[in-house]
């Protein structure tokens, strides 16, 4: 009995003890933060992906919280809606932002693009574009050894092993950038979404003439200005012998994809087009 | 016993296949193509145009900076177009290209062969000529010879260090150059000591060498302050810090160029061109370039003018075998794999190696084992393991406190590696992107 | 030629050493060892040894290719070597579903569930060892007499080793110069004909294997002598001291020392990668070994010594740095 006693009275000693110590700590020790603070971290999608260019969604939350115009923070993860609640949060306003998407600028796909050697070396786009061109003739295109799928964090990117050109998963990406930097061709770029997904996009990057680029690649934009002149909305300009359309001018009209001679130009999830249409651009 | 350095090395098979096959002269060829950055630092100027006729040795290009250098026409013709042509590499990058019409040299080159022994001129002329020659270090760093005779301010210069130890496996162009340009290097190396105000003068030769070591020390047996140091064959006894601690058991600081210890390292090659450059005023437009392989017919050491084409040196080592499977620009341990034949040799080709398959396949990489194996080699006591996934995961404090930046790129590690795993690969991206993160900081 | 031409990073050779010629030389030098505990020990020795490797390899091959879902990397020899080194570390009379137990931990949870070679934290077949010990400990420390029952397996007359001998009479107050004369002799502990686990006996065969992997390099003498050397001297100076401790030279050739020095200590993945480290690591393993030996509740400690330096290998990696060539200038001298 007196032991049971003896022992209940030491723990309980020893745990009131810790608990004075433990209970003074936290008073000393405490560290005042904003309440809002957990508050928005919370409504943050805690991937911690930095795509917003902070350290982490805690740190973007800071910014958040601190920042008194929210128009230049947006966190490419939760989009639109993560975005208006923690304006609700915080009392703020924000102006709604097109969706995005990041969208891999090459088609030189084994077919289009025939090899010229073998890497031999680590799987790694940045070693490989350290001192060579790759392994195709084309200098400027895939490599094909997936940095941007290392260092995607929702698995939003994979390498086709046919065309050994990495494809992106459109429900996963969150458009974060990741991909974009690690790219050391900067060949993926962040897109607008477009409605219904649709897009058009010169698939190219090769700053080569175009006899140069067309020898190395079929599907390199030659930087001919073809789909430059047909384009009603002046969307599209030509720099160092690549088209680019410009995604807040293009208003979707798909009058260039025909008209590039290398088909560079690609359209994405739009219906087929009518059988006239293709007359038409046949005759063209 | 030998003299060495103190931490780590590899032994490597030697493959010396020519190092008793004399130089022989490799006929021009029919268009050169002269690369406009042929070394470390800023490309030169280019100061011709389409269309103009230039003669052998003639300035094509001149420095575009401090660290920079003179580039001169190999041949004479007419030039044909300055545009971007792919590099060894398959990078396209900005060259000259002159179509060949002979070998008309510019006037005030002497090109006899008598030697002249006897120095006129004072450092200052002689660092003006070196400089305008456009010599660089022809040991493959390609660094510009003439920044390396103008110490910064406050430090001078002790001790000149002649690099002839060509530890690289496979090549033989410095060790053929030591035996039949012996009297010209030791005019050239005396060259070097007036140039930097310098008494004593060191020649490292790896004792795989005996006959150059043999032949060296007789010419230098009655010239005052040049010594021979026969060397430990053990790689990379030729990188500079290494040859510097092996012969004067001084270690270069951390961060630091040699002259922190007082010494200055040339090559034998750049010796050699500094003699032709002061004594007969001939630019720097050709160079020993060894061309070998196991399975090469007729594997040879050429004087190859700038600007030729790797193909056709291949050609006249007896034409690419079946079995080859890679094309080395340099040598195996630090050279460059090329993609394109039809690269021109540029002041840095010190060899061409062409390699089948068993010698050189990359084996698939697995798990580090944690042996350590890498560790004990690396002559800069670097911990390449930990490195490579600091770099993986582009960890750069973590880098730096490494002392990423110390690497000299010598592969020890590499080739040594058990699991096959590519260590130097991404330490050398962690330096080309921690690089100039650090240089930023400071400025 | 070839289609295509290769293109990679120098350096474009290799030195040809593998995973696998590593972990081969490693079981190469311990065939010795196994030749003497059969000569030893006869039949017990030869069915441990067969139990312990075949099932390591097989549990490796399970786990890897159903649990893991990757395609098993049994060739390269690893799984053999804890097997061999498991089969080492246990009496030969064990039962064999003991010994089944003893793999299937050895393998599966101090190797695999870490994510298999070349991340354990701890050395697999001295994880396997010490967790028998501990679950089994009678089965554990009953040990066959040499030469005696080489025909026998389960059933094999039993006897104490020569450190349990020691520790049991100083404990009881014997003189030790009485109890000297119950222990074999040193030169039956050399060749290995005293009781005690399988491998652990025979001091000539286990030399000739580190022998042979300093010659083919496979590892470096730091490890093994600064054990050897820690706990002679260690032990040394403590019976000096007046503890109640057998002699150095029977506390070398006894327990499993020389076993452990050499093989079990010297694992890649387990020990630190510098020779510096290598040898701080090899210091905490010989102290470790003389104060369980002289101290603790264990006739012998060398497993726990390893096993407790092992969780410190990470550590010492991360703080004990190779010496770097050239100290680092503070202005630094940069002409750009």
């Amino acid at each position: 009995m007196s032991l049971a006693l003896i022992a209940a009275a030491s723990l309980g000693a020893i745990g009131g003890v810790s608990a004075i110590i433990l209970y003074g700590a936290a008073k000393k020790f405490v560290v005042i933060e904003d309440p809002r603070l957990a508050e928005v971290e919370a409504a943050l999608p805690a991937a911690n992906c930095g795509g917003c260019g902070f350290p982490g969604c805690k740190g973007f939350a800071d910014a958040l919280i601190k920042a008194d115009d929210l128009s230049e923070l947006y966190c490419p993860v939760g989009k639109e809606e993560t975005m208006k609640t923690v304006a609700a949060i915080l009392g703020k306003t924000v102006e709604a932002k097109a969706a995005t998407v990041a969208v891999v600028r090459c088609a030189g796909s084994c077919a289009n693009r025939p090899r010229t050697n073998l890497w031999d070396g680590a799987k790694s786009c940045a070693v490989v574009s350290m001192n060579y061109s790759g392994d195709t003739g084309c200098s400027f295109g895939c490599h094909g050894l997936g940095d941007c799928v290392f260092v995607c964090k929702f698995d939003a990117i994979v390498i086709d092993e046919e065309t050994r050109l990495p494809v992106v998963d459109e429900e996963k990406c969150t458009s974060c950038g990741a991909c974009v930097k690690a790219c050391p061709n900067s060949i993926i770029q962040i897109r607008k979404k477009g409605p219904k997904s649709r897009r058009i996009y010169v698939s190219c990057v090769n700053k080569d003439k175009g006899v140069v680029a067309k020898k190395a690649c079929a599907t390199a934009c030659i930087g001919c200005g073809k789909c430059q002149k047909i384009c009603p909305h002046e969307a599209i300009t030509i720099e160092n012998n690549i088209a680019y359309i410009d995604d807040n001018k293009c208003k979707l009209c798909r009058k260039c994809v025909p008209e590039c001679p290398t088909s560079a130009i690609i359209e994405l999830n739009f219906p087929p087009r009518k059988t006239s249409e293709i007359q038409d651009t046949a005759t063209n | 016993m030998l003299k060495t350095f103190a931490l780590g090395g590899i032994h490597p098979k030697e493959n010396k296949l020519t190092a008793k096959i004399p130089c022989e002269y490799q006929p021009l060829p029919k268009e050169a193509v002269v690369m406009v950055s042929q070394h470390i630092g800023a490309p030169a100027t280019v100061v011709v145009q389409k269309g103009d006729e230039v003669k052998t040795g003639q300035i094509v290009a001149k420095q575009g900076g401090f660290i920079s250098s003179n580039i001169h026409s190999p041949v004479s013709g007419v030039v044909k177009k300055i545009e971007p042509v792919a590099d060894a590499g398959g990078v396209k990058r900005n060259a000259i290209t002159i179509e060949v019409t002979g070998d008309d040299w510019a006037e005030g080159i002497d090109r006899s062969e008598n030697l002249i022994e006897e120095i006129k001129d004072d450092a200052k002329t002689i660092i003006q000529k070196i400089s305008d020659a456009g010599i660089v270090g022809m040991g493959g760093a390609t660094f510009p010879s003439h920044v390396k005779l103008m110490p910064p301010p406050g430090k001078t210069a002790k001790y000149l260090v002649i690099n002839g130890v060509e530890c690289e496996p496979y090549l033989t162009s410095d060790h053929r150059l030591m035996l039949e340009k012996g009297p010209e290097i030791v005019v050239g190396i005396e060259i070097l000591m007036v140039a930097l105000g310098v008494k004593q003068a060191f020649i490292g030769i790896e004792n795989n060498k005996p006959d150059a070591i043999k032949a060296m020390k007789k010419l230098t047996s009655k010239k005052k302050g040049i010594k021979v140091i026969p060397l430990k064959v053990q790689y990379p006894q030729g990188g500079e810090k290494q040859l510097i601690k092996a012969i004067l058991n001084k270690e270069v600081p951390s961060g630091a160029l040699p002259i922190e210890v007082g010494a200055v390292v040339q090559n034998v090659g750049t010796a050699f061109a500094v003699y032709e450059a002061v004594q007969k005023n001939k630019p720097l437009i050709e160079r020993v370039v060894t061309i070998t392989g196991k399975h090469l017919s007729s594997p040879k050491n050429l004087w190859v003018r700038i600007g030729t084409p790797v193909s056709s040196l291949i050609e006249a080592a007896g034409g690419l075998p079946e079995s080859t499977v890679k094309i080395i620009s340099g040598g195996p341990m630090m050279g460059k794999a090329m993609s394109n034949l039809n690269a021109p040799v540029t002041k840095g080709t010190s060899g061409i190696l062409v390699m089948a398959e068993p010698d050189t396949a990359r084996k698939p990489a697995s798990e580090c084992i944690r042996c350590g194996k890498c560790v004990t080699v690396c002559p800069m006591g670097l911990q390449p393991y930990a490195l490579m996934v600091y770099g993986i995961k582009q960890m750069y404090d973590k880098l730096e406190a490494g002392k990423v930046m110390d690497c000299i790129e010598c592969g020890s590690c590499s080739y040594t590696c058990p699991a096959n795993r590519e260590l130097l690969d991404y330490i050398r991206l962690s330096k080309s992107r921690l690089g100039p993160f650090i240089r930023n900081r400071k400025s | 030629m070839m289609q295509f031409l290769k293109v990679s990073p120098s350096p474009h050779i290799h030195s040809g050493d593998s995973v696998k010629r590593n972990m081969y030389g490693v079981i190469i030098a311990m065939i010795p060892v196994f030749l003497m505990s059969l000569y030893t020990f006869g039949l017990g020795a030869l069915v441990v040894m067969l139990t312990s490797v075949l099932a390591c390899m097989f549990f490796e091959y399970l786990i890897v290719r159903f649990l893991l879902k990757q395609q098993p990397s049994l060739s390269d020899g690893s799984a053999i070597i804890t097997g061999m080194l498991l089969a080492f570390n246990i009496p030969t009379n064990l039962p064999v579903w003991i010994i089944l137990i003893g793999s299937l931990f050895a393998i599966g949870v101090a190797k695999l569930s870490y994510g298999g070679l070349g991340r354990n934290l701890f050395n697999p077949a001295l994880a396997g060892r010490v967790f028998m010990l501990i679950s089994f400990p009678v089965q554990m420390t009953s040990w066959p007499l040499p030469l005696v029952n080489r025909g026998l397996y389960i059933d094999a007359t039993t006897g104490a080793t020569p450190l349990a001998i020691i520790k049991e009479g100083l404990k009881n107050g014997q003189d030790y110069a009485e109890l000297l004369e119950k222990v074999p002799s040193y030169f039956d502990m050399l060749f290995g004909f005293t009781a005690g686990s399988a491998g652990e006996m025979s001091a000539v065969a286990i030399l000739l294997g580190l022998a042979y992997m300093l010659w083919r390099k496979i590892i470096t003498w730091h490890i093994p002598l600064t054990i050897i050397m820690t706990i002679f001297m260690l032990t040394g100076l403590l019976k000096f001291a007046g503890a109640p401790a057998a002699d150095p030279i029977l506390y070398i050739l006894s327990g499993g020392a020389l076993l452990g020095a050499v093989f079990m200590a010297t694992d890649y993945v387990t020990s630190p990668m510098t020779a510096r480290g290598m040898i701080v690591y090899a210091l905490g393993i010989g102290v470790l070994t003389v104060v369980i030996r002289i101290y603790g509740a264990y006739p012998e400690g060398i497993s726990f010594a390893i096993l407790i330096m092992n969780a410190f290998t990470p550590l010492i990696n991360t703080y004990i740095k190779p010496p770097m060539f050239g100290k680092p200038v503070k202005v630094k001298a940069v002409t750009k």
